[in-house]
């Protein structure tokens, strides 16, 4: 079947079994390799994208749900300039494998669009839903906090120690 | 019933990888020393080489993120107008120096800290350096894995050597055009300088001429002192973090080809079972299903096991497939390992205690005129990696060759692994080594890439074999549960006098520990006490087990943390004191290293060191301080695959077990740091990966059975529970260790030792929810 989607901004026309989920759209039909596969249930959040700037998880979204208008990691960055999640995970070196990071970086950026200056209470809440197998949350939370300028209510993060 | 021999062949194969990974003397061959012509030429044809490699990288070239390469010349190809110093170094006309990372990233953070120790010494201008990953060819670079933390220490020598001899090319040669002595001129940030006249030449200006000098001899170009470090030591940003933010391909699953085809494998549920019978002509019908086709395999687990394959249009196409596919199993030759059924096995075992394996001392005599007599029973569950990437690999048989991209640990083994099962001559199989989506020692084997090879061969186009997240639970290599029955003494003045362990384990053969499940000599060295009786008992396994970060290590330090604590306090002794007097006993290790060569020190367990975290742990996490009730601090040590590490665990347990970990203080002295935010990202790691693991992570088996499928049965510690970790590091002269594994072991010991603290509850077994904790 013919499904209209808007990607990054883009329309897309793709041709895919109704049950397909979007996951498997964006990165077999679409070639777009920046939302990962996961675990296939929705519980690691490594697939998670943007649908109308909320975040859902594309493994168990077949394309034919996904009518709104979708954000992927690499729409994040707009006319060349980098998402300041984005650039606040570099600068402050978040990612170990990395594998996770598209998928965090984008609940991370649903949350700062609904709260500007997050607590760790809000952080967590939203954050939790994303594995990072290799543990870098205390540099995640870090990031997500100095992204948003706002202050962190735990010591012993990012360049703690000597 | 006994194990086939080819199946059980993967527990030897193993057991000999892990041997030779973690023997130090295997330092990678000096290369760097090689000639540039000679490089090329080795380059040129081993492995189908660099020639191959690197026009095939045209096509390929988006897929791995590697820069469009052109051919210059015949035997070379490289980036327009580069020239190529050393097989680790090579120098654009603009300055931009590309540095080759040999190793696999994934996740440690080796492509950029094996950039750092090459740009170190060359003295480049790291803000123009680039670092590529350098083609599998272990003829070239020789090792090209990542295991045992060995990365950094093996490559440590052979990098700074590929640096320094390239940085004395290049002054030679600036040195030659002014007609001055090499000695009046310097490098620094990619620029030679000549001291007494002033001139200046970039090293992109001097690359040309630089290739024409002579490979100067590695043992005669100094290497620099820590104190002149320009570069190592600070904070750097991983190389590929600007790809990583942006959802660039890296990964082996984001390989893409022309024409590619995608496959799934369906392997029996009970490892070791065997295709009757599938519903093949049904599967083929599927929408998107191109074949689908029975492999008998090789019979080794390492290899291919018997099953089916599936080949689709897309990845979905595939798993739909799978999922509608009936096999009809003869489970004759299959696993029917019961983990509850072993537990049960194992409590009996423990009163037979068999002949001990060790004796040192006079056991009996100590405990007879002990102060105090503790005996204690321990355990810990089986495991499962579960590195976030699912396996895979692409492989393209094509042209008589079979080319393979794969995000493996231990690429190089993997090359030479599909060459012996395809019998195909060396320079018919290629190797990319693309970055990977963790490891933990999973992806040490390459099974998922001797499948994809065995697929390919069948399949008129690149194949991009893709397990599910329910296979990669289905048909890991564990690691091994065990149990162990413990006695210790303390003499009157409460000093360690007697220690005797006999530990319950696996095997595959009857002979000897499955692979990770066997004895660490780190931490239940025979001179843990004066006198030691040591014994093992066996309990046959078939379900395959193999290294799982900081292998034997990450269990047995778990109950020597423990029981250290249990001695301490039997003791009377304040736990801190109680080890610093334990680290300085005599070690009886020091008279039969004697015998034999003389031990590398960097990788030798070092009192002073141990004494040098412990202490520097203690005053950070605030040791002796007061704490109010059900708030506890506990501590523990561990010298773990080169590295010295103390951690700290400070938390608090409710009334109905719950546990808030508040804090986690680790010290490591890893000798000098290359990259202090990777290290920092390590210690990090490794001491979440080891409450994660401590609390909550167990796998069962019934009936052959893994009985854990996804997350949803494998809860791996989520960011509501991930404490603060504060990492601090004790830098030395020593040759540095790595830094992936040796922060895991001392987590889950100063967890149950803080838990003690502030229940008064002991935890002998893991995961701690079996005691009833939760995080």
């Amino acid at each position: 079947m013919s499904f209209q989607l808007n990607i990054n901004r883009k329309p897309q026309t793709v041709d895919a079994a109704e049950d397909t989920p979007l996951l498997w759209v964006l990165r077999d039909t679409l070639d777009m390799k920046g939302t990962k596969y996961g675990c296939g249930i929705g519980a690691c959040g490594a697939c998670t994208v943007l649908m109308d700037g909320r975040p859902i998880r594309s493994c168990l979204t077949p394309v034919s749900q996904a009518k709104g208008n979708i954000t992927t990691i690499e729409g994040l960055a707009e006319n060349g300039k980098l998402h300041v999640l984005q650039q606040t995970w570099i600068d402050l070196d978040v990612a170990q494998c990395g594998y996770c990071q598209g998928g965090q970086i984008l609940s991370a950026a649903a949350l700062l669009a609904e709260h500007p200056k997050p607590t760790d209470d809000d952080i967590l809440a939203a954050m939790t839903g994303n594995i990072c197998r290799c543990a870098t949350y205390n540099r995640i939370k870090a990031a997500i906090h100095q992204a948003a300028g706002s202050h962190a209510d735990t010591k012993g993060d990012t360049h703690a120690g000597s | 019933m006994p194990v086939a021999n080819s199946f059980a062949q993967y527990d030897v194969d193993l057991q000999a990888m892990i041997a030779e990974v973690e023997t130090f003397q295997m330092i990678a061959p000096p290369v760097a020393a090689m000639g540039r012509r000679s490089f090329i030429k080795l380059a040129g044809y081993a492995g189908g080489g660099l020639v191959l490699a690197f026009n095939l990288d045209l096509r390929a070239a988006r897929a791995e993120g590697l820069p469009a390469v052109t051919k210059s010349h015949a035997g070379e190809s490289h980036p327009a107008e580069t020239t190529t110093l050393n097989s680790f170094v090579r120098i654009a006309p603009d300055n931009t120096v590309t540095l080759y990372s040999k190793g696999p990233e994934i996740g440690q953070g080796i492509k950029t800290a094996f950039g750092l120790i090459i740009a170190e010494e060359l003295d480049a201008d790291w803000k123009t350096v680039k670092v590529d990953q350098a083609p599998i060819n272990p003829k070239v670079y020789g090792y090209q894995g990542a295991g045992g933390s060995t990365s950094i220490p093996r490559g440590w020598d052979q990098l700074r050597q590929a640096g320094a001899t390239a940085r004395a090319m290049l002054i030679a040669a600036a040195a030659a055009q002014w007609k001055v002595p090499a000695s009046e001129c310097t490098a620094a940030a990619s620029v030679v300088s000549h001291t007494p006249s002033g001139r200046k030449l970039t090293y992109g200006a001097l690359a040309k001429a630089a290739a024409a000098q002579p490979v100067p001899d590695v043992a005669k170009v100094p290497l620099k002192a820590r104190a002149d470090y320009k570069l190592l030591g600070k904070r750097y940003t991983g190389v590929d973090n600007a790809k990583v933010v942006t959802g660039k391909p890296l990964f082996g699953i984001d390989v893409q080809m022309p024409g590619m085809l995608y496959a799934n494998y369906v392997k029996c549920p009970a490892v070791g079972g065997k295709v009757k019978s599938a519903n093949l002509d049904e599967i083929k019908k599927m929408p998107g299903v191109v074949d689908a086709f029975v492999l008998d395999g090789t019979g080794n687990p390492l290899e291919v096991m018997p099953g089916v394959a599936i080949i689709a249009k897309s990845t979905w196409e595939a798993f739909k497939a799978k999922a509608a596919l009936k096999v009809d199993w003869d489970e004759s030759a299959a696993s029917k390992d019961s983990l509850t059924q072993a537990a049960a096995k194992a409590k009996e075992i423990a009163t037979k205690m068999p002949a001990p394996a060790n004796t040192v001392g006079d056991v009996d005599a100590a405990f007879a005129s002990a102060g105090k007599v503790v005996e204690a029973s321990y355990d810990y569950a089986m495991v499962s990696h579960q590195h976030l990437e699912p396996q895979n690999s692409t492989a393209w048989w094509h042209d008589g060759t079979m080319e393979i991209w794969t995000p493996s640990q231990q690429a190089d083994r993997g090359l030479a692994m599909v060459i012996a099962m395809l019998k195909l001559p060396e320079d018919k199989v290629v190797v990319h080594q693309t970055r990977a989506g963790g490891g933990f020692g999973r992806r040490l084997m390459n099974d998922y890439m001797c499948e994809a090879a065995a697929i390919a061969l069948k399949v008129n186009a690149p194949v991009k074999l893709q397990w599910k997240r329910e296979d990669d639970f289905s048909h890991d290599f564990f690691r091994a549960g065990g149990y162990h029955f413990l006695k210790g003494a303390v003499d009157k003045a409460g000093k360690l006098t007697a220690i005797q362990n006999h530990l319950v384990t696996f095997s595959v053969d009857g002979s000897r520990p499955v692979s990770g499940g066997g004895r660490s000599n780190n931490s239940f060295p025979t001179d843990m006490a004066p006198n030691v009786r040591y014994a093992v008992s066996l309990m046959p396994l078939q379900i395959p087990c193999g290294p799982w970060r900081a292998p034997t290590d990450n269990v047995q330090m778990f109950v020597a943390g423990s029981f250290l604590h249990e001695m301490s306090i039997a003791a009377n002794c304040d736990h801190v004191e109680f080890l610093l007097d334990w680290f300085a006993r005599p070690l009886a290790a020091a008279a039969v290293a004697a015998q034999g060569p003389p031990p590398d020190l960097s990788r030798t367990y070092n009192p002073t060191r141990a004494a040098g975290v412990l202490k520097l742990a203690a005053e950070k996490s605030g040791w002796g301080k007061k704490l109010p009730p059900g708030r506890g601090l506990g501590i523990a040590f561990g010298f773990s695959y080169g590295g010295h590490v103390a951690e700290a665990v400070e938390l608090s347990v409710d009334a109905k077990k719950r546990v808030t970990v508040h804090k986690i203080t680790v010290v490591a002295d890893i000798g000098p740091i290359i990259n202090l935010s990777g290290a920092e990202n390590q210690v990090q790691g490794g001491a979440i990966d080891g409450l994660s693991t401590a609390m909550g992570l167990e796998i069962g088996v019934e009936q052959g059975r893994i009985q854990q499928a996804n997350f949803g049965d494998y809860p791996i510690l989520r960011m509501r529970s991930a404490p603060p970790v504060e990492a601090h590091f004790i830098q030395s002269d020593f040759r540095p260790a790595g830094l992936g594994e040796p922060c895991v072991p001392p987590l889950a010991a100063a967890l149950g030792n803080a838990i003690f603290a502030a229940t008064g509850e002991r935890v002998r077994t893991m995961p701690f929810k079996r005691a009833g904790y939760s995080i």
